[in-house]
């Protein structure tokens, strides 16, 4: 069993072979790649610049008055002016969805965990974590902030019940998803439950529950914000959705803009994030972050 | 690496009388008896649904026999035994050496104390510089040479492989078959290894179980009186051929017999 036959080729090696054998086919398929590397970032700019300028051109043209369509520019102009006051906004806004999604992700895993040791558990509690999920959040929000008195909790609670769920059914999929003659493997040599949950299923669960992160991540923000609609307190200590609600009574619609940005910015951002860290933990092994080599 | 008092020929284990029944109807396995030496490579050779994996899985312990038992020899615990699926069946998210470090892992043992261990099995499936890879990154046959290190690092009393070579290629699958000989030669295990290749049983084993189907059961136990060490020259012998010729006959008269 000496030797391994199939040791792959250095990349050098290859990326050289690519470059001294081309014929008309391989040329216009390296071609093709290169043209798409570049329109992946160029063309969304692109179309970008040109929304801009259109909506520019319909105000200007039409003598749009700002307080129904500003302009770009004037977005632009009050993001800048009302910066300081919608980054506390923005904080206030942030601060409850990452809370919410962390303890979206303790509740998820934990629920998915518990429903995996028990059959029992999850027969009594699955369909109840769905109904929840399916009645839209802003019909319950007003009943909880009836009840519940601090306003933070509030919001909290309403963000997490729009979070939880991709990650308990994403997490509860992944547990359960594990090889079945692997799973065979850790019975012979005698792994204990916690073992088979630590090196088995916890692992295996991985690419699905980072999947439901992603998910969720976007729903926090989401819940967040309607429940900042909801509960409707002014003052000091509002987030961005209430910030919109008063520039809109206030007929500041420049404001609004600046802020729905913001928010859009929030969301692509933990989008990134939590991409970034799916990557992290998966590209040495899943195939869904390895590169393929054509 | 079998346990020092024993030597080759004394009994391993004996099936006596197994059956198993799933469900109230599904009848897999039929009165099934086989004695394992120790040294010895018995093959189950039969048709899919003749219970031949069934039967592997009573003596893994992973299922309980409806009928009859299983003895081991000297203190009659259920021996440790290593395990190769048809499958590698890795875990993606661990290094090679973490793999083969995992049976040790879940007894207890620290990657430290068990590095040793883990090196040398890599080295005897001639893995050893590949201990940093990921699965991913290796062929098929690979991963199944990683398998295989798994399965020796507990030094068990007996190896069950299930088809461990079956979706293969034909060439990777002679190379591993010649391997897996002289693996055997050199750490002396026993092997009980399920096939439903006649070519693959008469190169590897000293003794075949030809089982059928409904219900599963062994037809007849044919020996290969061809001694150990055994190289590819006994591949195109007449002695070879005659062997193949005879389990042929045999699994053909056993289906005859069933249907």
């Amino acid at each position: 069993m000496a030797q391994i036959s199939e040791k792959l080729l250095p990349s050098s090696t290859r990326a050289r072979q690519h470059e001294t054998i081309v014929d008309e086919d391989e040329y216009r398929r390296q071609r093709r790649a290169k043209l798409e590397r570049i329109g992946k970032w160029l063309m969304p700019l692109v179309v970008l610049v040109l929304m801009i300028w259109f909506w520019n051109r319909i105000v200007t043209v039409n003598e749009i008055p700002h307080y129904i369509l500003p302009d770009p520019v004037l977005v632009a102009a009050t993001l800048a002016a009302d910066l300081a006051l919608l980054w506390q906004a923005l904080l206030v806004t942030l601060k409850i969805t990452v809370l919410a999604l962390l303890v979206a992700v303790i509740g998820g895993v934990g629920l998915a965990v518990l429903f995996t040791q028990s059959r029992f558990v999850e027969m009594s509690l699955f369909p109840y974590a769905v109904i929840l999920q399916v009645t839209p959040i802003i019909s319950i929000a007003p009943l909880i902030f009836i009840y519940v008195d601090n306003r933070t909790v509030g919001l909290l609670l309403c963000a997490w019940i729009v979070a939880f769920f991709p990650v308990l059914s994403n997490t509860t999929l992944g547990l359960n998803s594990v090889d079945h003659n692997l799973r065979d493997l850790f019975r012979i040599y005698g792994a204990s439950r916690w073992q088979q949950l630590l090196h088995l299923q916890l692992p295996s669960a991985l690419p699905y529950f980072l999947g439901g992160l992603r998910i969720a991540g976007g729903l926090a923000l989401i819940g967040a914000v309607v429940a900042e609609y909801v509960a409707g307190t002014g003052g000091i200590g509002s987030g961005l959705a209430f910030t919109i609600l008063e520039a809109g009574y206030r007929l500041n619609i420049p404001r609004m803009f600046a802020a729905l940005l913001l928010i859009a910015a929030t969301g692509v951002v933990i989008f990134l994030v939590l991409s970034l860290l799916s990557h992290l933990l998966l590209h040495k092994w899943h195939e869904s972050a390895v590169k393929r080599e054509v | 690496m079998q346990d020092s008092d024993q030597s080759n020929g004394d009994l391993l284990l004996a099936m006596q009388g197994v059956g198993k029944t799933f469900g109230t109807d599904v009848e897999a396995l039929r009165d099934m008896s086989l004695d394992v030496h120790f040294g010895d490579f018995v093959s189950l050779l039969g048709p899919s649904g003749c219970g031949k994996s069934t039967a592997l899985r009573i003596i893994a312990n992973l299922i309980s026999p409806t009928r009859g038992r299983v003895v081991w020899s000297g203190d009659n615990r259920q021996g440790s035994v290593g395990v190769v699926f048809q499958e590698p069946t890795l875990m993606p998210w661990a290094s090679v050496a973490k793999n083969v470090w995992l049976p040790h892992r879940l007894s207890g043992i620290s990657m430290r104390q068990a590095r040793p261990k883990i090196q040398q099995c890599l080295e005897i499936v001639g893995l050893e510089d590949f201990s940093d890879s990921y699965p991913r990154e290796l062929s098929g046959g690979m991963k199944m040479r990683v398998s295989i290190a798994r399965a020796l690092v507990t030094n068990p009393r007996v190896i069950l492989m299930d088809e461990p070579f079956a979706a293969l290629d034909e060439i990777t699958r002679f190379k591993l078959n010649y391997d897996l000989l002289k693996l055997k030669e050199n750490v002396g295990c026993t092997v009980i290894f399920v096939t439903h290749s006649v070519f693959e049983s008469v190169f590897l084993s000293n003794r075949i179980a030809v089982m059928v189907a409904r219900p599963g059961r062994v037809f007849e136990e044919v020996a290969v009186d061809e001694g150990y060490p055994r190289d590819e020259s006994f591949r195109t012998s007449s002695n070879y051929a005659a062997y193949c010729r005879k389990v042929s006959e045999s699994l053909r008269q056993g289906i005859e017999a069933s249907t």
